[in-house]
């Protein structure tokens, strides 16, 4: 039996409005995403020369140079750090405002609106305005240096050991706010009479914060955790207008994001070898995410 | 009594908290007002008051004046993002329709592909896509903007959501009174998934809007530029950075998302509830 004949008149209309509709979608994510991960691949065994716009297969040579170039070693440490500092405590203040917004208290929807602010920002606006209250002569200075903290005035944004601590209080401060909402909302959730019952039962408020409120949020904080993870091992934004695309000072704001940007539009035109590095990127996102889910899995068990 | 006296301490408690972590947050964007206001000489003085008697709106009127370039970033910025918001919202839900309501081989095929492109992170995208756009002859046009962005797989899946629970009866009333399935689309369902359409609206005018990857890659002329890239060339002129400018050109980025914020709150709260429930 052909196709023509199994599907009445009515049913084959329908199948060509649902074509038609999903049709853009499909065009829309099929070049700009599937077509560019196998593109992606494809360049990582190639040495690109885009003025020439000369492709030249040279095998797994992008792939070797990853254990032997010392920049991209920095780029990884400094991204790898970044996450480690930034998603624990993220998450940790996220949960810990959201459970306090949460309890019994006025003004909520002012303080929520409030916290809120950072998430519309730009990143672009963002980071100008942290450049600007840590600057050698900002805010920041003058407030340290007025309390007797600093002797003489720090120039946080040109010093290799603040540079990248100063975007780290940057992207805490600015995706708290998401986090927190996102826990609120959990929260809403959880029946109310639980805690009543609890509170009846005698337990104080942070009793029922550990056996209960944060054993019900479980689910929501791997999926915090694991967006976390996924965004700050892909920061890029901040690192490049903080360093203005360098990386700098001293690479010590230099991520992976912004060493495949340097590699693939600087002066290098090593295009194949940040595609080999943006490659690297995704395997280490997915294993982590992978690891984070399975570690949530294996412990719902008990 | 005791008890009640142990209360209120404990609430006082939550209240510090809370008001102090807005104090944090509030803090860098008084300074951005507060800078916006005054001369240049002052806010690299050292000050730590955020008033002084010297503020005025010579900054403003500097960045809105003849020679700058910012009120046409302003322009291209709103063109970009309201043009992008409606491509977007026209692609996004007729496939969320498209897979919530038509019945076609192959469908559950599609769907599962697109939650596999979902996963695959931005970065991995930013070297095929530019080179993509550049074969395409779409560098340094608003276009390379717009298309690669035009739709969005988490929306469509929100669109999807929502047909799938949207009432049969209504399309079916529809068909009988004589629309054909485009009428029923564009005319029934469409208007009644108003609130859905304008949470992701919110969303999705916010991500150009915002957006900076993309400008810098694709943009090469500065008459081309976005407000997300021209702030950054205030900030890296020569003779050092002109704070009280930027500050003031970043005021008036920051202000038509905060006034959408303010007036579309509860669709923000609705959508991350939303995300949240995956």
């Amino acid at each position: 039996m052909t196709k023509r004949q199994k599907y009445s008149k009515r049913a084959r209309r329908e199948h060509r409005q649902g074509y038609l509709f999903i049709t853009p979608a499909i065009i829309i994510t099929g070049i700009f995403i599937a077509l560019s991960v196998f593109f992606i691949i494809y360049l990582s065994f190639h040495k690109v020369n885009l003025f020439k716009d000369e492709y030249n297969f040279i095998g797994i040579k992008n792939y070797k140079r990853l254990f032997t170039d010392e920049t991209t070693r920095v780029a990884f440490k400094n991204t790898i750090m970044f996450s480690l500092v930034v998603v624990p405590v993220q998450t940790f203040l996220a949960l810990i405002i959201a459970s306090v917004l949460n309890s019994n208290i006025k003004g909520k929807t002012m303080f929520r609106t409030i916290y809120f602010l950072p998430t519309l920002t730009s990143s672009s606006a963002l980071t100008l305005i942290f450049m600007f209250i840590f600057n050698v002569n900002g805010p920041v200075n003058a407030l340290l240096l007025k309390m007797g903290i600093l002797q003489s005035g720090v120039n946080f944004l040109s010093n290799p050991s603040f540079a990248l601590k100063v975007i780290m209080a940057m992207n805490i401060w600015s995706t708290i706010p998401y986090y927190m909402t996102l826990y609120i909302a959990n929260l809403q959730d959880l029946p109310t009479n639980l805690y009543e019952a609890a509170s009846i039962d005698g337990a104080g408020p942070i009793r029922i914060f550990f056996s209960i409120i944060l054993p019900y949020l479980k689910p929501m904080t791997t999926y915090v955790l694991l967006t976390g993870i996924i965004g700050t091992l892909q920061m890029f934004d901040q690192a490049y207008i903080f360093s203005n695309g360098s990386g700098g000072p001293a690479n010590s704001t230099l991520t992976v994001s912004l060493l495949i940007y340097r590699y693939a539009f600087g002066t290098q035109n090593a295009m194949g070898f940040a595609a080999t590095l943006a490659i690297v990127l995704a395997i280490l996102i997915f294993t982590v995410s992978m690891l984070a889910q399975k570690a949530n899995k294996a412990e719902s068990l008990y | 009594m005791k008890k009640k006296k142990k209360l209120k301490a404990s609430k006082m408690f939550l209240y510090a908290v809370l008001i102090i972590f807005a104090l944090m947050t509030l803090y860098p964007f008084l300074w951005m007002v507060s800078a916006s206001f005054k001369p240049l000489r002052e806010i690299v003085g050292g000050q730590i008051s955020l008033f002084s008697k010297n503020m005025s709106l010579d900054n403003y009127k500097y960045i809105f004046g003849r020679s700058s370039l910012f009120p046409r970033w302003f322009l291209n910025s709103f063109m970009v993002s309201l043009i992008g918001t409606a491509v977007n919202l026209i692609i996004n839900s007729m496939a969320g329709y498209s897979l919530a309501r038509l019945n076609y081989p192959g469908r559950d095929k599609i769907y599962y592909g697109l939650i596999a492109l979902m996963m695959v992170p931005g970065q991995v995208l930013l070297i095929p896509n530019y080179l993509i756009v550049q074969k395409l002859h779409m560098l340094n046009h608003f276009s390379s903007l717009i298309i690669p962005a035009a739709a969005n797989i988490g929306h469509i899946f929100m669109m999807r959501q929502f047909f799938i629970n949207f009432p049969r009866d209504i399309e079916e009333a529809a068909s009988i009174d004589g629309l054909g399935r485009y009428g029923v689309f564009f005319r029934v369902c469409i208007p009644l998934a108003r609130p859905v359409i304008a949470t992701q609206a919110v969303f999705i005018f916010m991500g150009f809007w915002n957006e900076f990857t993309k400008p810098m890659l694709y943009i090469k002329t500065e008459t081309k530029y976005t407000l997300t890239l021209g702030l950054q060339t205030f900030s890296s002129r020569d003779a050092g950075t002109m704070w009280n400018q930027v500050m003031a050109a970043t005021c008036i980025t920051v202000l038509p998302i905060i006034i959408i914020y303010l007036i579309f709150n509860k669709f923000f709260l609705v959508s991350v509830r939303m995300d949240g429930e995956k």
